[in-house]
C-alpha cells in the first residue's frame, strides 16, 4: 500500500505522495525513505491528521501539505520547509530545532512550544499556549510569526527567542483578546501590533517602546510573513508596535533558593 | 458500592497520561442519518485512546417509540437480568424488551450480555413525583442495589452504546450504521485514574442527557457529595459520571439556561469577575457562592447533549482541546479538525473556541459562529 501511494513523474522534481489511508507511521517512514533517497520537493496530498511530519528530517526538503495535518507537524524538525494549505492542529513545530513552517489557515495551542530555532509563519489565528518555552543559545533563536490574534498564554514561561503577533483582523482600535501574555517569561521578546491592557500581561513581563534593532527585526520577519501570504508589508509596518520584554532573566531563581 | 473488579480490565490500572477522543455531529434541522460517519470521525482519533473504552449516544433513534423511556441495561451474570426484569415489571408497564443486535467483533471480550427495554412509568408507583425524577430514582436503585447490573441509557427517543474497545470496534460490535439520529456523540478512551470496564466508558447518561469527556476532573469527591444530597448517587467510578448529574440537576431541575450552566462549571476568575459590568458581577459571584461545589475543576472538554441541543465546552484555560466546525446546518465539534474534515471536505468554515465559551446547536435554530471566538476563521 505504502508502495503504491507514491509517484514520482519523469522531469517532474516533485515527490508525490497520497496519504490517503496511511497511518502516522506509515506516511513517516516513507518521508525519510524519500529524503534519504535525495528528494528535493515533496508533496503530500489527503493528509487527515497523521502526526509529527517532517520530524526526523536533516535535510533542506521542501514538503507541501494538502489537507490538515496532525499533532506535533514538525516535531524536532532540522532543516525541512514545511507548507501547509489549511489549518496546523496542536503542537505545531514542537522542539523545532532550524527550518521553517508556513500555515495557510491557523494553528491550535501550544504552536512552537519549546521551539529551539528555525521559523514559524501562520497567517491566521493561534490557540493557547503558543510560544510557550521558547528558547535560544548563541545563533539559534526561532521566530514565531502570527498574522491574526492569540488566544491566552501566549509566549508563558517563554526563554528566547522572537514571537510577533500583528493583529491584522483587529479592527481599528479593538484590542487583542489574550490574558495572560508572557506569564513567567524570562527570556526572549515579543512585538504586538495592536493593543493590549494591562491586566492581560502576565506579572513578570514589561513594555517598551521599540528601538532601532527591533525595527530591524520586525522588517526582516514580517517581510517574510507579508511574502508568504501577500501582504504589503510596509502598510503592515506603519501601524504602532509595543515590545514586551522580561522583567527578571530568572524569576523564580529566590523561590527556589536555600 | 458493587464489586467491579471482576469486570475491570486486564491490563492494570496503573496510571497512564494520554487523551481521549470526543466528536460530535448535529444537523440542526433534525434530519437524521446513521453512525457510519461518527465512526469513521472518530476512528480517525485511533491514536488518542488505548482500546479501554468507546462509545456513542445518538437521538432521534427510536420514534416509533418516542414516548417510552428507553432503558439499555448492561448484565454481567444470569442472575442480574432476571432480579431487574422483575424490579422493572414492577415499576414500570414493559412495552418492548429485546437483546440490543450484535456483530461478533473479535476484540471485544467478554461482553456483557445488553438489553433494551422501552418503559412506561405506572401512574400508581409515580405518586406526586414528576415521570423524570421516578425515572432517575429507579436507575439509582438499580445501579446501587441490583447485582450485576447497570443501567447506561435511560432517556425517550435516543440511546448510548459503549463498552470496552476501540469506538469503531464498539460502533460495529452494535451495528451503528443500521440506526439513525439526528445528533450523534462519540468518545475514545484512555482511561487515567480509573479502571477501564463496560459501564465506565463514555457517553455517561442519565434520562436524555449526555457527556462525553476528555480530562480529569480533580474535583471530583466535592462535586460528588453536593450531588449525593440531590439522591444522585455515583456507582461507574469515573470522573464523568458527577457531570452529567450536574447538567441533570442545573438545566432540568434548578431550570438554569445552558449559558449559566457553562458559568457555574468554568466560572471567570475573580479578578475577571472584578472587571465586568455590575449586572454580571452580581450573576457570577451569585453563581459561585451557590454552586461553588459544582465547579469542575482539572482540564476538560466535554460534549453535552439532550434532545435537541449539543453543547461543546471547555475547561475556563483550555487545558484540553477542541474545534467547531459548520456545514449549512451541519454543526461538527471535535478533538481534531481533521476527523472533521475527514467525513466533511467542504467545511463553511472551522474555529477553536474560547475556554469556558459553550458552543451550542439547537434543533431549528440556523447556526452562527460567535466572532469573538474566533482564534482564527477560515473562510
Amino acid at each position: 500500500m505504502v508502495q503504491s501511494a507514491i509517484k514520482q513523474k519523469n522531469n517532474d522534481p516533485a515527490v508525490r505522495i497520497d496519504a490517503e489511508g496511511l497511518l502516522t507511521r506509515e506516511l513517516n517512514l516513507k518521508l525519510r525513505e524519500v529524503v534519504s533517497n535525495g528528494a528535493q520537493k515533496i508533496e503530500i496530498r489527503n493528509v487527515y491528521g497523521q502526526r509529527y511530519i517532517g520530524t526526523d528530517l536533516d535535510k533542506p526538503v521542501e514538503i507541501e501539505i494538502f489537507g490538515t495535518p496532525g499533532n506535533d507537524l514538525g516535531a524536532f524538525m532540522d532543516g525541512p520547509r514545511i507548507i501547509i494549505r489549511g489549518n496546523a492542529q496542536d503542537g505545531c513545530g514542537n522542539t523545532m530545532n532550524s527550518g521553517e513552517i508556513v500555515i495557510h489557515g491557523h494553528a491550535g495551542d501550544i504552536t512552537g512550544l519549546s521551539a529551539r530555532g528555525g521559523k514559524i509563519f501562520v497567517r491566521d489565528g493561534v490557540g493557547y499556549r503558543v510560544g510557550i518555552h521558547m528558547k535560544e543559545y548563541g545563533d539559534q533563536k526561532p521566530v514565531l510569526v502570527v498574522g491574526h490574534t492569540a488566544q491566552d498564554f501566549l509566549g508563558e514561561y517563554m526563554a528566547g527567542g522572537i514571537l510577533i503577533l500583528l493583529g491584522l483582523n483587529l479592527k481599528e482600535g479593538e484590542k487583542h483578546r489574550a490574558s495572560y501574555i508572557g506569564t513567567g517569561m524570562h527570556g526572549g521578546v515579543i512585538y504586538l501590533r495592536g493593543d493590549v491592557d494591562d491586566f492581560q500581561l502576565g506579572k513578570e513581563v514589561g513594555i517598551a517602546e521599540l528601538d532601532g534593532g527591533d525595527y530591524v527585526n520586525l522588517e526582516l520577519f514580517v517581510g517574510e510573513f507579508a511574502d508568504h501570504f501577500g501582504y504589503d508589508a510596509k502598510g503592515i509596518l506603519k501601524h504602532k508596535f509595543i515590545k514586551l520584554f522580561p522583567l527578571y532573566l530568572r524569576p523564580y531563581g529566590r523561590l527556589y533558593a536555600y | 458500592m458493587k464489586d467491579i473488579t471482576r469486570i475491570n480490565n486486564p491490563y492494570g490500572e496503573d496510571k497512564a497520561i494520554e487523551s481521549c477522543s470526543i466528536f460530535g455531529m448535529m444537523d440542526t434541522t433534525g434530519k437524521r442519518f446513521s453512525g457510519e460517519g461518527i465512526i469513521k470521525a472518530i476512528a480517525n482519533m485511533h491514536v488518542r485512546g488505548n482500546g479501554l473504552g468507546g462509545g456513542f449516544a445518538a437521538y432521534g433513534l427510536y420514534p416509533e417509540y418516542a414516548d417510552f423511556y428507553a432503558f439499555h441495561i448492561m448484565y454481567m451474570s444470569p442472575e442480574g437480568k432476571t432480579d431487574t426484569e422483575c424490579f422493572l415489571k414492577q415499576k414500570f408497564e414493559v412495552v418492548n424488551a429485546e437483546e440490543l443486535p450484535t456483530r461478533p467483533t473479535i476484540t471485544i471480550v467478554n461482553p456483557p450480555l445488553v438489553r433494551r427495554y422501552f418503559l412506561k412509568v405506572k401512574k400508581q408507583e409515580c405518586r406526586e413525583q414528576s415521570e423524570d425524577d421516578f425515572v432517575v430514582n429507579r436507575v439509582m436503585d438499580i445501579n446501587t442495589s441490583i447485582r450485576d447490573t447497570f443501567v447506561f441509557s435511560s432517556g425517550k427517543n435516543m440511546g448510548v452504546f459503549k463498552g470496552v474497545g476501540y469506538p469503531e470496534e464498539i460502533g460495529g460490535y452494535f451495528c451503528l450504521e443500521n440506526y439513525e439520529g439526528y445528533l450523534w456523540t462519540a468518545h475514545g478512551r484512555f482511561p487515567t485514574n480509573t479502571p477501564g470496564w463496560w459501564g465506565g466508558a463514555h457517553p455517561f447518561n442519565i434520562l436524555d442527557w449526555t457527556v462525553v469527556h476528555n480530562g480529569e476532573i480533580s474535583s471530583y469527591g466535592i462535586n460528588r457529595r453536593y450531588l449525593e444530597q440531590f439522591g444522585y448517587k455515583c456507582t461507574l467510578q469515573t470522573d464523568t459520571e458527577v457531570i452529567t448529574y450536574a447538567v441533570d440537576l442545573l438545566v432540568r431541575k434548578h431550570s438554569l439556561p445552558i449559558e449559566i450552566m457553562a458559568k457555574v462549571f468554568a466560572p471567570p476568575f475573580w479578578d475577571d469577575i472584578e472587571r465586568r459590568s455590575q449586572e454580571d458581577r452580581e450573576l457570577i459571584t451569585v453563581l459561585r457562592q451557590v454552586y461553588g461545589s459544582l465547579l469542575m475543576n482539572g482540564p476538560f472538554t466535554i460534549i453535552i447533549a439532550h434532545q435537541g441541543e449539543m453543547i461543546g465546552l471547555t475547561d475556563r484555560i483550555r487545558l484540553r482541546p477542541l474545534t467547531a466546525g459548520v456545514k449549512g446546518s451541519m454543526l461538527y465539534l471535535s478533538s481534531e479538525e481533521a476527523s472533521i474534515r475527514l467525513i466533511c471536505h467542504d467545511l463553511d468554515e472551522t474555529w477553536i473556541p474560547m475556554g469556558g465559551e459553550p458552543i451550542i446547536g439547537s434543533l431549528g435554530k440556523p447556526l452562527k459562529s460567535k466572532e469573538t471566538t474566533l482564534a482564527g476563521k477560515v473562510a
